[in-house]
């Protein structure tokens, strides 16, 4: 079975949010990059545990710029056998599910696994993109997923609930949370990473259909209303009267 | 004229009463275009909302996203949509990314309000933290709108319901079970939620977070390790790694607010906060607090809400 799988970088949960440049970019000073946790704790994770079982091939592709390539290795040393870097900045999600769909066309892969969305830009847009630009079936935020034969089994939400699905390869699906469980790295994984392939394939040429014009930050909330705990009622009230939510 | 997709496999969600408003504020008439079998009568009710036609294909089951898609560009064509809006739920997810490449039109994927007046489209980024200004660089947009985000506003249309055959062909992906807890209020859709974590010591003791949910007709939700040890159901893990919600209320109680769990739940309208810990992150967070132990407190509030509902009947 042939599995590519798309990461992206992300950063850090903890991370500080900022913006530069009159708030139209991203401030990256001090920010530690990860790969997206979907990318890499299911769809990767994943992909990794049906090549165990079944044999075949994994392959990891990332849209973006050599700095990149930091956690790119770290995606390798989690298991994947190879990988792919498009040489252009993700500009917007469009642009980096036709670069993946471009190279992806033809290859026969059997599986195209993303993570559910990235959190940086929460867009859960890219998979969607990739699939419509193969012509392909597309699973949408599936929490378990088998393979038999050509036969996909998945689990995937829906509003309030889950649902068994099946379909036949190839398939796009966008991974999220059961699927799998994360995996840490080890002494060997890290160093096989390094001398494992990282291909840099040039770009197709492209325009974005959105730009990112600025950013802003919420409104810092105010300083909290403490309630007496055996004053339940006031709280009842002013939940009432004062947020006017109850 | 603007067009807005909606699932009404169950009826009208609130999720498609928002997008119909949110399309007619943007001013121009709006088409709705819809699966499956719903009553006429229940569509045209859209017209309340601003919906001047409702283009039905009742063939559709609206399972596989590619056939929804379709669709929606037939429809999209038909009226020559200037502007598509989806509702930024799981179908929504599905479907309005691929329409985007079909159409080869933006998408702004996450909206919070109307677009500007130089037209970028506010979305939440960085998992609630901040947010970003979306410009669309072609002529046709596609706007998904995060649930909650506007309230269902009425504007009286009258409304016209029309069959319509997408030609979506087969479905390519087969439903072999769904699995749906009967009755539970589905937690994106929720308007309060109850929501609980490691500080309620063991899954016996989750009776006082359902009673306060029952008591104000919430959704009940908690922290992921609390589902990850298996005390609640995954699905009712929020924040940067589970769902995101956005109710008008979360009361979080026994949850110390690390910045993981904020990410899912800080585009709520209000927060009230229970902890033993004055120090607890999540008070800064809060805009009502309580310093007190969760198994006294969420009781006594179950009571004051029923003595506030009582004494309003
Ligand atoms: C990459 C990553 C992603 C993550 N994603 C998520 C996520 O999506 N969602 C999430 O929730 N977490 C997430 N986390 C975990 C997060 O960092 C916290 O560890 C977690 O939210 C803590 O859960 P908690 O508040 O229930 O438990 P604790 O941190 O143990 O807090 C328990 C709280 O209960 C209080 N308490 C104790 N007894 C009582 C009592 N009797 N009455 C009232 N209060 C009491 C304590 O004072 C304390 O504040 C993530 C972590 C990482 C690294
Ligand atoms: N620059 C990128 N390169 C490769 N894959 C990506 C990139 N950006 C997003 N993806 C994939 O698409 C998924 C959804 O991303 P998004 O649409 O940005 O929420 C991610 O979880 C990744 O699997």
């Amino acid at each position: 079975m042939n599995i590519l799988v798309c990461i992206s970088k992300a950063p850090d949960t903890t991370s500080k949010i900022a913006f530069t440049n009159g708030d139209t970019q991203f401030d990256e000073n001090g920010v530690q990059y990860i790969v997206n946790p979907y990318d890499e704790w299911y769809a990767l994770v994943r992909a990794l545990e049906l090549k165990e079982a079944q044999g075949g091939n994994v392959t990891i592709i990332t849209v973006g710029t050599a700095t990149d390539d930091a956690v790119i290795r770290k995606a390798l040393a989690i298991g994947a056998d190879d990988a792919v870097r498009i040489d252009a900045p993700a500009t917007d999600a469009y642009f980096t599910a036709m670069q993946i769909a471009e190279y992806a066309k033809g290859k026969g892969f059997d599986l195209i696994l993303t993570g559910k969305e990235t959190i940086d830009y929460n867009g859960s847009q890219v998979a969607g993109m990739l699939a419509e630009a193969l012509d392909l079936p597309f699973i949408s935020v599936a929490a378990k997923l088998d393979v038999e034969g050509a036969t996909v089994k998945a689990e995937r939400e829906i509003v309030g609930g889950f649902q068994e699905v099946e379909v036949q390869t190839p398939v796009v699906i966008s991974c999220a949370k059961g699927m799998a469980e994360q995996r840490i790295p080890n002494m060997r994984g890290i160093m096989a990473a390094r001398t494992k392939p990282l291909n840099v394939v040039a770009p197709v040429a492209l325009d974005a259909l959105t730009t990112y014009s600025s950013y802003s930050m919420p409104a810092a909330k105010s300083s909290v209303k403490l309630i007496d705990p055996n004053n339940l009622d006031e709280l009842v009230a002013l939940l009432h009267n004062e947020a006017k939510v109850i | 004229m603007n067009l807005v997709y909606i699932n009404s496999a169950n009826g009208l969600s609130k999720a498609a009463l928002e997008t119909v408003t949110y399309a007619k504020k943007l001013g121009a008439d709006v088409a709705v275009v819809t699966n499956g079998g719903a009553d006429a009568s229940v569509l045209a009710s859209l017209g309340n909302y601003g919906a001047s036609v409702v283009y039905q294909d009742s063939s559709l089951d609206g399972q596989d996203p590619s056939q929804l898609v379709k669709l929606v560009a037939a429809a999209a064509q038909k009226i020559g949509a200037a502007t598509i809006i989806f509702s930024h739920d799981l179908i929504g997810k599905a479907v309005a990314p691929r329409l985007s490449v079909r159409l080869k039109a933006g998408l702004v994927a996450g909206a919070v309000a109307l677009p500007e007046a130089n037209g970028n489209v506010k979305v939440n980024v960085f998992s609630g933290k901040a947010f970003g200004y979306v410009q669309v660089n072609s002529a046709t947009r596609i706007i998904s709108l995060l649930p909650n985000s506007i309230q269902p506003e009425a504007n009286s249309v009258s409304c016209a319901v029309e069959a319509f055959d997408s030609q979506a062909g087969a479905s390519a992906i087969t439903v072999k079970a769904t699995k749906k807890p009967e009755g539970a209020i589905p937690l994106p859709e929720a308007e309060r939620v109850v929501s609980a974590g490691r500080g309620l010591k063991g899954p016996e003791n989750w009776g006082v977070v359902e009673d306060l949910a029952t008591a104000l007709g919430a959704a009940t939700a908690c922290s992921r390790p609390v589902a990850d040890i298996g005390w609640r159901p995954h699905h009712e893990h929020v924040g940067q790694t589970g769902v995101a919600i956005r109710p008008n209320l979360y009361i979080a109680a026994g949850i110390s607010g690390a910045i993981q769990h904020l990410a899912g739940v800080n585009g709520s309208k209000v927060i009230v906060v229970i902890n033993t810990d004055a120090e607890a992150p999540f008070f800064k967070a809060a805009d009502y607090g309580i310093i007190g132990d969760a198994f006294e407190v969420l009781p006594r509030f179950t009571e004051a809400v029923k003595r506030f509902k009582a004494a309003q009947h």
